[in-house]
């Protein structure tokens, strides 16, 4: 957590004038990403162009490591706990830091071009809000509005054609790209409403304790949804860090794609590598 | 004469339908026999080499191996494929099979089907959300090049491949190792002796 702090305190020293160098380092690193791989690893030149590099491997699996031994010690057995409190809180918890997504979510909509859906989630955030008891109901959902699916500007980003650039794994936060992680920048360069109220809102009710709390709140809750496939994922793979990147990446390639989970659209690009193959 | 030719069109009927399998019809199947062993009051070993027999039958261990090899596999020579897939069969059967001894009693539901190809349909079913988890989504890739056969492929869990990941980890065993096959090997022989 004070990491977490310290990490939140270094971006604001540095966001407003760096963020202009990041997006475009991100810029260039993802066409240097595309332009570095020819020739230097053997494979067909349509898995060539889906690679996305580790430049920074080394480093990225020391900080795996540090990240692992910090879930062991600290967030695994608060998720834990988490898991041991009454269905409906948990259930709140969750509808109350999905609610607050949904101010990230919005502005993305608009800015992909699917002012419909802004329109929607609008709708579904003043309900939820208010209706919902500041979120921790879903009564949108009772009323039927569609399915909620949270964008992010990292995903914007990729809609808009920007390369994911090399693969990093950031302390505490976990795997990212270098596009993700910029587009996670922007969240407190301003494109965060949630943020902006918490931290610059000068209200008496909201802090940047209570923004950084949800923040956390938001990760442990996706952490005790995921305890025993975690553990199922680890005990089983030959190359946990591997595997992790992999899962990671085709979870955004999909979620860039707009693919509704559970679709196979991304995998049917990868249909020539299973055509060749004959067990007979 | 009328006799015989009704019972040559009724053999003729039934053994075009027993001989080609739907692909639907055949992941509903494994999915039960497999729920089937996973809902039983026995031990967990036990439980383990029901779910390898089953995959023996109803996985393209095999396909799956060259796949995960990705391009490097052009590459080896006979020994060492034959070496390979002894290894792999060892890894998959274990790692396959206590990812799922742990569920007991699943519920999969077969919703439908897309057929890719005369070589491949994905068939979509849905894990029945219970108190301690919501619902997952998992397709399940067929090889249906032997209609009368079908082979399990890959299984993509919320749009996860299952076979990607176990491709891309591999790839990172060799490429750490300077693009050298035998790392591989010793991984996969550790992971199946422990």
């Amino acid at each position: 957590m004070l990491l977490y702090i310290e990490q939140l305190y270094i971006i604001k020293m540095i966001m407003f004038k760096k963020f202009a160098i990041i997006l475009f380092s991100v810029f260039l690193f993802s066409l240097n990403s595309y332009a570095g791989s020819e020739g230097q690893l053997d494979l067909p030149e349509k898995q060539q162009s889906k690679k996305i590099k580790d430049c920074f491997e080394k480093l990225n699996r020391a900080t795996f490591s540090f990240n692992q031994g910090l879930d062991k010690a600290i967030i695994k057995p608060i998720a834990k706990g988490y898991r041991n409190l009454p269905d409906p809180i948990q259930k709140g918890t969750k509808n109350a830091v999905t609610n607050l997504s949904n101010l990230i979510t919005i502005p993305n909509n608009i800015l992909q071009g699917d002012v419909k859906l802004a329109i929607i989630n609008t709708g579904r955030l003043v309900v939820n809000t208010t209706v919902g008891l500041l979120g921790t109901i879903d009564v949108a959902n009772k009323m039927g509005f569609p399915k909620y699916i949270k964008e992010d500007y990292g995903q914007t980003l990729g809609t808009w054609g920007v390369g994911p650039g090399c693969y990093v794994v950031l302390p505490v936060l976990g795997p990212s790209t270098l596009r993700d992680t910029a587009g996670s920048f922007a969240n407190v360069m301003g494109g965060d409403p949630w943020y902006n109220a918490s931290v610059h809102g000068n209200n008496e009710f909201l802090s940047e304790g209570l923004y950084i709390t949800s923040k956390a709140i938001s990760g442990v809750d996706f952490r005790a949804n995921n305890l025993e496939s975690f553990d199922n994922l680890e005990e089983n793979s030959i190359d946990f860090y591997a595997s992790v990147k992999s899962l990671y990446l085709q979870d955004r390639e999909n979620k860039i794609e707009n693919n509704q989970r559970g679709n196979v659209e991304v995998i049917y690009k990868n249909e020539e590598d299973w055509e060749e193959i004959d067990s007979n | 004469m009328k006799k015989i030719l009704i019972i040559l069109l009724l053999f003729n009927l039934n053994f075009s339908y027993v001989s080609s399998i739907e692909p639907e019809i055949f992941v509903q199947s494994t999915v039960n026999r497999a729920s089937q062993v996973l809902s039983q009051n026995i031990l967990k070993e036990d439980k383990i080499n029901g779910l390898k027999s089953i995959a023996k039958e109803t996985v393209d261990i095999k396909g799956i191996g060259i796949y995960s090899l990705g391009s490097i596999r052009k590459n080896l020579d006979n020994d060492q494929k034959q070496k390979y897939f002894k290894l792999f069969e060892n890894y998959f059967l274990k790692s396959f099979s206590s990812r799922l001894s742990e569920y007991t009693n699943p519920k999969i539901e077969v919703q439908g089907k897309e057929v890719l190809n005369e070589n491949y349909t994905m068939v979509n079913s849905i894990l029945i959300s219970t108190s301690e988890r919501p619902e997952v989504k998992i397709d399940w890739r067929v090889y249906t090049k032997n209609p009368n056969s079908p082979l399990i492929r890959d299984l993509i869990i919320e749009g996860l491949s299952l076979a990607r990941t176990q491709k891309e980890e591999f790839a990172s065993i060799i490429n750490s190792n300077d693009g050298n096959i035998e790392a591989l090997f010793k991984t996969l022989e550790e992971f199946s002796k422990n």
